[in-house]
């Protein structure tokens, strides 16, 4: 129980600290760090809680697809991020004012709030014990048969985005001479060669 | 000692209120706004991950999975349009962008 407490705390204590490096770093390569740190300890923290299939995907897709991604564009944009920062000051009264009272609210919410005793009755598919079977089986169990639809669904998901961010970053470079299957295609004996009759002795004129 | 629900529903709105405060603070900056948003996104997923345990109901992790694709696809969208825009303008800057005057 103890060891699961220090575990807790270290794990929330560091990705809180590190989320509020992200918004507070004067380097957005170093927020872009913090953010990944922030993921991996949400991924310790959902260890902790028995989601150890979520816990690996978030370090999968965060900390090796989008941390990177997010690392490649801050590094390829040439855009003076100090100037980008000026001013960060001047809103901190009016948005700490929102933060705190958003926070307040949510605090009051989670301490003032308790689980209805007949919401056990509603559960849709059961945690099975996890000595019988693992976390990633059951959660396959159901996510392959019930959700179905929304598994295929987060697939089309995943389809448009690929196809939106790469027809949004591609570039037409009107100097290079690409390949045009259509002519290709369409090519035919009469417009490719020329047949010409050479009398002997002679040759072309 | 014991770390129950309100522990992990804390953490999270905690993370929740340093997103929001993210984008107020860096309204200049978009890469940080999407950053935040990334964070907002992740305290939803432990909220639904800490329910799902608590609950012992396993719909709330395949919930969290469909949240986090979702935000995959977000950033990976956001980056583009933000790449596409640099190369148009040559600038990232929030204010700059006021091209439909709204």
């Amino acid at each position: 129980m103890i060891l699961q407490a220090i575990f807790f705390y270290l794990c929330g204590g560091i990705t809180v600290a590190s989320a509020v490096m992200v918004i507070a770093a004067r380097n957005p390569v170093h927020s872009v760090l913090f953010l990944i740190l922030a993921f991996v300890n949400a991924a310790g923290l959902f260890m902790l809680m028995g989601a150890e299939f979520l816990a690996m995907i978030l370090i999968v897709v965060y900390v090796g697809a989008v941390a990177v991604l997010f690392l490649f564009v801050v590094m390829m944009l040439d855009v003076d991020f100090s100037a980008l920062r000026r001013g960060v000051l001047s809103y901190l009264p009016i948005g700490g004012l929102i933060g705190a009272l958003l926070l307040v609210e949510l605090l009051t919410i989670v301490g003032a709030w308790a689980i209805g005793p007949d919401v056990t009755k509603a559960i849709t598919a059961p945690i099975p014990p996890a000595n019988e079977i693992p976390n990633t089986q059951a959660l396959g169990l159901v996510l392959y048969t019930r959700y179905i639809y929304f598994f295929q669904a987060a697939g089309v998901i995943l389809l448009v985005a690929m196809i939106g961010a790469i027809v949004l970053t591609l570039q037409h470079k009107p100097n290079v001479r690409r390949q045009v299957i259509a002519e290709q295609v369409a090519r035919r004996k009469a417009s490719a060669i020329e047949i010409v009759k050479v009398k002997a002795g002679q040759g072309l004129p | 000692m014991i770390i129950g629900l309100g522990h992990y529903l804390s953490v999270a709105a905690i993370v929740f209120t340093l997103g929001v405060l993210g984008i107020f603070l860096n309204r200049k900056n978009v890469i940080i706004i999407l950053m935040s948003i990334e964070l907002i996104l992740l305290s939803v997923n432990i909220n639904l991950v800490a329910f799902s345990t608590f609950l012992g109901d396993i719909v709330g992790q395949v919930y969290a999975l469909i949240v986090l694709t979702v935000a995959a696809a977000e950033a990976a969208i956001g980056l583009a349009i933000l790449v596409a825009y640099f190369r148009n303008r040559g600038s990232i800057a929030v204010e700059d962008i006021d091209l439909l005057k709204g």
